[in-house]
């Protein structure tokens, strides 16, 4: 047996110290044995005092000599972690490990390891206390000739006093507190942390007068209907229930849940409050049944198409786009539908294909501000993938039932020109099925006098995955603008 | 008397708040009160300061301004039409409770909600006041969640940003439908805007690199809604449908659902029973196939009988037993989309099946160590030393899985 001794039970530089020595002399986890000064049975089985052998193997080690070994900082940063656990045999496992390393220079990354696993469970544990900590200290309030400062009483797990209180740090800079522990107390004066000796609950206030408000939010934030007492259990285990003013009611909630639960149950329909008559907000509008209004003006077009139920697409949709642009427009164009940005803002072109026609616009010597943009579908039809909107193209259907709006818009912006973007804008425009390969660029008269023009959508570009072909592409788009724009 | 006084609107005006599900305080920027002349922290994750007996965590101090209320929504207990009593903090005691529980370690922060009082802009204005002090008066930098107010003016919404950590409008009910019956003032429309509106000015106030200047935070962490289950008829795959599309169109964290539960002074209109509480937590599991494992609603839908999840089984053991073509998966060799979804097998124990197999092959012992329990993962996966033979396809592997009775809930004390 060869004994390394540990100054106080968190001491890991001891333990450092006294592992590698051990390590070095080639003992054998089952030969090496770590003792807190001060701590364990006296005159154990196995206990022999520190041998002269080991002190100058200790000497040698720390002076360089022997062998070097590394190990890999995941386990440093482990055993840093497990030496906080106050399990007895925390050191043990430690330097099993280390001993195992030497054959098994992966053996951290092998979680699955009964002793990888253990220690990881065990360092588990001791953030799991750190965090409870954070959770549950409750400060109470002192005055001293300072000027008032803030004490808590609290009984950690494991021992986390020193590794949690830079938190504590953090949050309440401004404020002079202290936490007493019975393993040590730590001491924040706004400026520097100090860590003290233990201390005992009787040294902490008993009370503080703000608790009461505590205890009264704390009642009245519990739901009767929904006891779930071991989820609490699980949560606020019943070791710090002691040292949590709110606990106390605890047992006096559960009691009386059931029944309060009961009574509401079985209250009979309240009879409305007269006294607020008055009061009551008018109802809004339901949505839906105006949509088959005829408008007289833009403006009354963009309202009522709100209440659009003609197709289902409303459904899923933040909001109906309806077209924007100056009522006396000679040029309009039509789009498909509105994408993910123009169902969020009300805008049509908006997004990443708005601003690719913005481009070509500019290019083509044509005002934004004097066309008049909408869409085929006035409802973003999309399927849901993970975080993201994923467009979907509207069916005949869903055009066919859109095809009121844009006849209304139509109707009352009476275009010179209408400019339809790819395949569903055009068969809206047209009333039949396109092919925009095949009559792209042709002057289509129309039934009222105007002109319809089929060109491609700007989507289209931005999905051309070939550089030369999209700057191809997008020189015939602008030239499809500009025989548009000599039309107007 | 005073503090009597405080202490009674206190109980009325978190009794009010009580039925909102949520009380998150994670995912925030960090900051802490180093060289501030206020108090407060936020390290990213949250912390729950107690827990009372149903089982929800005590975060935030969770309070209405007021319980007045000018709408008459049936689901919710500070309707007008509600005999409750009514209480109402000034916007001083709001701020001087936060900094007073928040001093002594009880909170992390402020949730903070209200009832409709004169208009949606005036209501909205009050909540932003109480924000304001906070951080700008008093400087603090704990945690504050704001409920908007959707028909609030939008400079208020971008106000609240500003000072809130999180927004959150609740969009209440699955069908728009029912909001409409059961809430008559209230326009789902209208809540869609207001998120879509938040969904927006976070996107803007995301740094581009080409911006020197950080643009200033915009509620950092993010928004989130709740649904009340229960209370119209939607089934749990209608719910989800709901939810996923709430995901993906305003960039929400969280959906939270919250089983309507009996309220005191209720309305004739709705159901006056226990709360769902499993079909609620089935709900939160779905919910977290659809956030962490790749699971898509109509996926989870598929698996629902008539809409409904199973209450006897969790959603992704109910997905697996009707896809048993797909399994056994082999954890030396399965790819990780499909570990994830083996009956069992978590995140997180998945990234160390993955870690591990780098350097050796598993036995059944080595993923027993990896995850919470064997017993659900063996029929469906292949190891070194493991090959679940029939059991995969056993007629009766739903028995053998699913728990032997309903587990009760035994009393404590």
């Amino acid at each position: 047996m060869r004994v390394a001794e540990l100054d106080h039970p968190t001491d890991f530089d001891g333990w450092r110290r006294g592992a590698r020595a051990l390590r070095a002399a080639g003992v054998s986890p089952s030969q090496a044995v770590f003792r807190v000064a001060g701590e364990g049975a006296q005159g154990g089985l196995f206990d022999t005092a520190p041998s002269a052998d080991f002190a100058s193997v200790t000497a040698a080690s720390e002076a360089g000599e022997g062998s070097p070994f590394t190990v890999p900082k995941a386990f440093v940063d482990l055993a840093q972690d497990v030496i906080l656990h106050r399990s007895v045999d925390r050191f043990d496992l430690m330097y099993r490990l280390l001993w195992r390393l030497q054959d098994a220079p992966n053996l951290m990354r092998i979680v699955s390891d009964p002793d990888v696993a253990d220690a990881l469970d065990r360092a588990k544990n001791v953030s799991r206390a750190s965090h409870k900590m954070k959770a549950f200290v409750r400060f109470r309030q002192v005055h001293d000739d300072r000027g008032e400062a803030w004490v808590a009483w609290f009984e950690p797990a494991h021992r986390v006093l020193e590794r949690t209180a830079p938190f504590f740090q953090r949050r309440f800079t401004a404020m002079r507190w202290s936490i007493l522990t019975p393993d040590g107390s730590a001491f924040w004066d706004t400026e520097t942390l100090r860590f003290g000796p233990p201390a005992t609950r009787d040294m902490a206030p008993a009370e503080d007068e703000i608790e009461e408000f505590w205890k009264t939010y704390y009642a009245s934030t519990f739901n009767p209907a929904r006891l779930k007492t071991r989820t609490m259990q699980g949560e606020m285990p019943r070791r710090y229930w002691k040292n949590l003013p709110e606990a106390s009611l605890i047992p006096q909630l559960i009691a009386q849940s059931s029944q309060r639960t009961a009574e509401m149950v079985a209250a009979p329909a309240a009879v409305p409050n007269p006294r607020f008559a008055h009061a009551v907000a008018p109802d809004v509008a339901p949505a839906g049944q105006a949509d088959d209004a005829v408008p007289d003006t833009l403006a009354e077009a963009a309202s009522v198409i709100q209440g659009c139920r003609r197709c289902p697409l409303w459904r899923d949709a933040t909001q109906a786009v309806a077209g924007q642009g100056p009522p006396e427009a000679r040029l309009m164009i039509v789009g498909e539908q509105p994408g993910d940005q123009e169902d969020l803002a009300g805008r049509p072109f908006v997004g990443p294909a708005g601003n690719v026609l913005d481009q070509a616009l500019a290019q083509a010597g044509i005002d934004r501000a004097s066309v008049f943009l909408t869409n085929a579908v006035k409802h973003f039809k999309h399927e849901p993938q993970g975080k993201r909107r994923l467009h979907k193209t509207p069916n005949a259907g869903e055009v066919t039932a859109c095809r009121w709006w844009l006849d209304h818009e139509r109707r009352l912006v009476r275009p010179r020109v209408v400019l339809a973007l790819g395949a569903t804008a055009g068969s809206a425009v047209l009333g039949r099925k396109v092919t925009v390969t095949a009559e792209r660029g042709q002057p289509i008269p129309l039934a009222d006098g105007s002109i319809a023009v089929l060109t491609v959508h700007p989507a289209y570009l931005l999905r051309l995955p070939d550089e030369a072909a999209r700057i191809a592409e997008q020189a015939r788009f602008i030239e499809d603008l500009r025989r548009v724009a000599a039309m107007i | 008397m005073a503090q009597l006084d405080l202490r009674r609107k206190l109980s009325i005006l978190a009794d009010a708040a009580k039925y909102d599900a949520s009380c998150a305080s994670s995912g925030t920027s960090k900051r802490n009160s180093v060289g501030g002349k206020g108090i407060g922290s936020t390290e990213g994750m949250g912390i729950c300061h107690a827990y009372t007996p149903d089982g929800r965590c005590v975060s935030l101090l969770k309070i209405l301004l007021t319980n007045f209320c000018i709408y008459d929504c049936a689901y919710c207990i500070n309707r007008v039409s509600s005999n409750v009593p009514r209480a109402r903090f000034s916007v001083d005691e709001v701020v001087e409770l936060t900094l007073n529980f928040y001093k002594r370690n009880y909170i992390e922060g402020l949730f903070l909600s209200s009832g409709i009082i004169r208009s949606g802009d005036y209501t909205m204005e009050q909540l932003v006041e109480v924000a304001r002090r906070l951080r700008v008066d008093h400087n603090f930098r704990g945690y504050i969640h704001l409920k908007l107010i959707p028909e609030a003016d939008p400079l208020l919404v971008e106000q609240a940003g500003l000072y809130a950590d999180r927004l959150s409008a609740n969009i209440e009910l699955p069908r728009d439908e029912a909001l409409h019956r059961l809430a008559p003032q209230k326009d789902a429309a209208v809540i869609k805007k207001a998120m879509a509106d938040v969904r927006l000015k976070v996107e803007a106030a995301k740094p581009q690199k080409k911006d020197r200047a950080r643009p200033p935070k915009f509620a950092p962490a993010g928004q989130s809604t709740q649904l009340i289950v229960g209370a119209d008829g939607a089934p749990d795959a209608e719910i989800l449908a709901r939810s996923s599309s709430l995901y993906g169109g305003y960039g929400l964290r969280r959906v939270y659902y919250s089983a309507f539960s009996p309220i005191p002074d209720a309305s004739a209109t709705l159901p006056l029973s226990k709360p769902p509480l499993m079909r609620e937590h089935r709900l939160y599991q779905a919910d977290w196939l659809m956030r962490f494992y790749g699971f898509s609603a109509p996926e989870i839908g598929a698996a629902t009988v008539g809409g409904m999840l199973d209450l006897a089984i969790d959603p992704k053991l109910a997905w697996a037993l009707g896809r048993r073509e797909q399994f056994p998966v082999d954890v030396n060799t399965g790819p990780r989309e499909m570990l994830l979804r083996v009956p069992g097998l978590g995140v997180k124990s998945v990234n160390r099946i993955l870690q591990v197999r780098r350097w050796k092959m598993l036995r059944l012992e080595d993923v027993a160590r990896l995850c919470r329990g064997i017993d659900k993962v063996r029929p469906f996966i292949v190891a070194l030393d493991w090959t679940p033979g029939g059991l995969t396809d056993a007629i009766d592997l739903r028995t053998r899985l699913a728990p032997a009775a309903a587990p009760e809930q035994l009393s404590l004390f």
